[in-house]
Parts: C-alpha cells; structure tokens; sequence
C-alpha cells in the first residue's frame, strides 16, 4: 500500500515536472502554426525587410518595426550598462556593509515596481523633460531609451554583482600585492575576470528591453514607420503587436501575430547566447 | 586578539594619506568617482521615481475610488482590485503545485544529470525570458481561441501561471537545496519512506524560500499588463464567475493613462500599485533572512 502511493506521488512529480516542456512546446507550436502561414502568404522577405506597414493596403512590411525594437534596446543598452556596472562594482566591492543593506533591497524594489508604472513615469515625467530640454514631440526614441535603460538596471546590477562577488579573493590579493590601487584592482582585475558573467548580464537586459511592451508603448510615440531621429517616435514590434491586435482581423491579424513570431526568435536567440555565456563563466 | 588589533592600526589609512596617494593616481580618483556616481544615480532615480508617484497620488486616493460600481464619474478602481486579487489566487492555485512539485522532483527524486532533467531545466530557462507579450499572444491563441474560454478570468490566470511557473520553480529548487542532506538522513534512518521525508521534512525546511518565491510571483502578477490585455480583456467591473472578463490594476492604469483624461486616478493607482510592490518585497526579503537563519 505504501509503496503504492511512493509510486503514484513519484509519478505526480514526475508529471508537474514535463510541464514546463509541455508550456514551451504548445508556444512553439501555438505560435508557429499561426504565424508562419501569414509570413509564407506575405513572403518572407517582403515581411521581415518591407519598410511599409499599412494593414489597410494588406502591405505588411515590419522592418521599421524590427529596426525600431533594436534601435531602442541600443540606446537602453547605452544608458543602462555603463550606470549597471558601476552601480554593481560599487555593491560588491566599495560599499560598507550598512551601505549595502539599503542598496541591495533599493535594487529590488526598482526591479519589483510594474512596467505600466515605469511607463507612466516616462510619460508624466521623462516625456515633458525631453520635450521642453531637448526638443521633439517628447514621445520619442531617445525617450523609450532612457526609459527602458532605467528598467533594466536592477538586471544589470544583480548579474554583474554576482559575477563580480564569484571571482576568487587571490585575484584581489594578487592585484593589492603588485601596488595597484584598491580601484584599480577592482577595475582591471576584478571586472576584467568577471567580463563573461557581466556580459551574460548585459544580454539578459537586452532580452528584457527587446521584450518590454507596455512601457515603450506609452512613450515612444509608435509610428509605423523607418525610424527618423533620436527625437523622432518609433515603433517597436512588441507596441505593434498591442497597438493593433484590438481590432485586427484575417491576415492584418495573422501578420501581427507573425510579428510575435520574429520577436519570439529574437529572444530565443538571446537566451541561447545567455546560457552559452552562463556556462562558459561557470 | 592584540596582533588583530596592530594588523588594523596598519591598516587604517587617514584622511590626508589618502589624499596623497589619489594625488599620486588621479586615475583611481577618478575610478571611485564613477562607482560613486553610478550608485548615487540609481538611488536618486528611485527615489525620485517613487517620491514622485506618491507625492502626486496620495492626495487623489478618495472614498470614490473604491465605490462598489465603476462608472466615469467615480473612475472606482475597487472592481480593478477584485480581480487582481482573483488572478493572483487563480494563477497561484494552478502555478504553485506544478512549480513545486516539479522542483522536489528535480532536487529529490531525479538521477544527476538525467536528459529529462536537462530538459526540463533549458525549458525553464527558455520560459523565464519569454517577454509577456508573447504569452499574451499565446494565451489569446490557445486558452482565448483554442480552448473556446474567451476573455476571462481562466484564460488569464492559465497565462500567467504558465509565466510566473519557472520563477516558482527556481526558488523552490534554491530552497530545497538549501536543505542540509542530514535532515534526510535522519528521516531515513528513523524509517520514514521517501515520500513522508519530501512532505515532513525537507518541505517544512525549505518553507521560507519557497514562500519568497511565491510572494516574488503575486508581484510580477499584479504588474501584469501585456499579457493580460487580450486574454483576460480590460472590462472594468467585478467579477461573478471564473468565465468572467476583467481588468487588473495594472490594466486598469495603462487604461486610464491612455485613455488621457484620467490622469489623477491613475497617479492614484500607481500608488496603490508601488505599495503593494513595497510591501511584498518586504515580505519576500524577509523570509529569505529567515531562510538564512534557519
């Protein structure tokens, strides 16, 4: 009888334990089925390099859209990576302990707070200031970016600072014993060990940004067209998908869930390169 | 205790010492300077973030906000609130078993470095950096369309479980980890079967963690919006049944911010919003320190 159950909740284990395959393959398949049909209709490069998207004229090209979701990851890129890491250096290896206990869960707040309200905050605060400082609508690629490049610095931050905290202590010692400063070891012999871990960092952060939805949608200004300018709006392929699911129909509808489809790849090959990166830092 | 106390006196270098070395090395002057700079960003950033959401908000939480009926007089966010709260317990009803089980099985019962193991472990993976909108579209393609559920509370508590499933999985794996193989082993010897050590042992033990994990999950929940609007709707009114369209808070905001002419309430939500974020980061780190502690 024991051994009966021992069996039976071994199985249930065993079951809840597929489900995330079963969750990844019913995506791929969801996805795929309903996206690649639409893709072959338009063609494929007339979808994926077409500078025109007017649903109205069937012309589904998402190559703005494509340009636009990597443009704006750039700038976050650019913005996020270089306050990520000092931010990080200074967590692991400057601040004093009592320090440390007010970063750290600052850190986790800023990762835990909702994009929607990222999102308004970009535009009751960061739009007006691009607006009146700098000049433009405000709704604008340069606006997505900082935005986006605030969003993703509770991920830079966390990954950099583990990598950093898993270098061994004798390369510090090593670097303090041939008379470096204690900035300068930790600069170009700390940093320098844990550069694949900070750069698996900086990959999981653009995933993030590439993937971010709401957020972007409220403060890009999401023209369906080439981008033209820092200043300038654009659309990424996560604000188009939104912007026109509500009332798409036929192969409008289709096309934006094939737009789903390229993002999809976009950040499966990201995650793949995160995990070729997290093995090889291991 | 004496030759510790030298070793620090060494040690310490006084203000004016350092002002000479820096003097001899701008180039670290410059170094502290930037980490120093960096940090300070992102605290002010923060700060000023939420500093400004409730400064702004606070004074529009009123009485009418939390009236039984949402209509465009009142703007109520109650209805909002209900179904946040029946999308985290939904979600949590359908995500926690799965999530948990799936771990034990992967700490307790798998073989090291099975195929199934690695399998389940890449999947996870890939789940965790799938961005919301793409569950939204798959939760609007299977539970939505496939599935023949509609917009309703079921199709978006099923999407958002198949979401916050690996962040469950994850903590509970760290949790039960944790878990020193001693406990095992002295449940074993003292008879009890494999099962009974899983459920009285080793789950008791690793409660905490597993709890961080869970509170982390009703987070990213109720910040959930791109992967609700087109599988559980934006219908802004309480739900009577699992078949029920709805909004969640976090819809409910980007509706009210979009929509242009609801600015106030919305500042009003987003304090409702970040408080409820504050207060389960508190919790979550909380327990993580009791993990720590034993």
């Amino acid at each position: 009888m024991a051994k009966k159950k021992e069996k039976l909740m071994q199985g249930i284990f065993l079951i809840s334990a597929c489900a995330s395959i079963l969750a990844v393959i019913l995506i791929c398949v969801f996805l795929f089925s309903n996206g690649i049909p639409a893709i072959a209709e338009i063609g494929f490069s007339d979808f994926i390099f077409g500078q025109t998207w007017r649903p109205s004229n069937e012309i589904f090209g998402i190559f703005p859209m494509i340009v636009g979701s990597i443009y704006v990851t750039a700038g976050a890129i650019l913005v996020g990576v270089p306050i990520g890491i000092l931010t990080a250096m200074y967590m692991a290896l400057f601040c004093p302990d009592r320090l440390y206990k007010i970063l750290k869960p600052s850190v986790e707040l800023l990762a835990g707070i909702p994009s929607v309200v990222y999102g308004f905050f970009g535009l009751v605060v960061i739009v007006p200031l691009v607006r009146d400082q700098i000049g433009g609508k405000g709704y604008s690629m340069l606006t997505a970016s900082i935005l986006l490049g605030i969003m993703i610095l509770p991920t830079i931050i966390n990954v950099s600072e583990s990598a950093l905290r898993a270098v061994p202590e004798s390369y510090y010692e090593g670097g303090r014993a041939l008379g470096a400063s204690h900035e300068r070891t930790s600069f170009f012999v700390l940093l320098k060990a844990a550069k694949s871990g900070v750069l698996a960092g900086v990959i999981l952060g653009v995933g993030r940004s590439i993937g971010e939805t709401m957020a972007v949608i409220m403060v890009a200004g999401n023209q369906a067209r080439m981008p033209q300018g820092l200043l300038k709006g654009v659309r990424t392929m996560t604000a188009n998908i939104v912007m026109e699911m509500g009332y798409a129909a036929d192969l409008h509808r289709e096309a934006l869930i094939a737009t789903g489809v390229v993002l999809f790849v976009f950040i499966l090959i990201i995650n793949l390169s995160f995990s070729a990166l997290n093995r090889k830092s291991i | 205790m004496i030759e510790n106390s030298v070793a620090q006196k060494v040690n310490v270098t006084s203000f004016s010492q350092r002002f000479k070395i820096y003097r001899q090395d701008p180039l670290s002057l410059l170094l502290l300077f930037l980490v120093n700079f960096g940090s300070l960003l992102t605290i002010s950033v923060l700060i000023f973030l939420i500093g400004f959401i409730l400064i702004k908000g606070i004074p529009h939480i009123t009485p009418q906000l939390f009236e039984l009926q949402y209509n465009t007089q009142n703007v109520s966010l109650f209805p909002a609130l209900i179904y946040t709260l029946a999308i985290v317990f939904l979600s949590l009803l359908i995500a926690v078993p799965l999530g948990v089980f799936s771990a034990i099985y992967l700490t307790e019962y798998a073989k090291r470095g099975s195929k199934l193991v690695k399998l389940v472990r890449l999947t996870a993976e890939t789940l965790s950096g799938i961005p919301s909108i793409v569950y939204g579209l798959f939760g609007m393609l299977f539970f939505v369309i496939a599935l023949k559920w509609g917009y309703s509370l079921l199709s978006g508590a099923f999407t958002l479980a198949i979401m916050i499933l690996p962040l469950i999985m994850r903590t509970t794996e760290e949790a039960l980890r944790a878990v020193p193989d001693s406990y095992r082993e002295g449940s074993y010897g003292l008879g009890a079967g494999k099962m009974r050590t899983v459920f009285k042992i080793v789950l008791p033990s690793a409660m905490p963690g597993i709890l961080a994990g869970i509170i982390l999950s009703i987070g990213r929940i109720v910040g959930e919006t791109a992967a609700l609007l087109y599988t559980a709707g934006s219908v802004a009114k309480i739900p009577t049944g699992l078949m029920d369209s709805g909004r969640t808070l976090a819809v409910h905001m980007y509706a009210l911010s979009t929509e242009g002419i609801y600015v106030d309430q919305a500042y009003a939500t987003a304090v409702i919003l970040i408080v409820v974020v504050i207060i389960i980061n508190w919790i979550s780190s909380f327990l993580a320190r009791k993990l720590t502690k034993g």
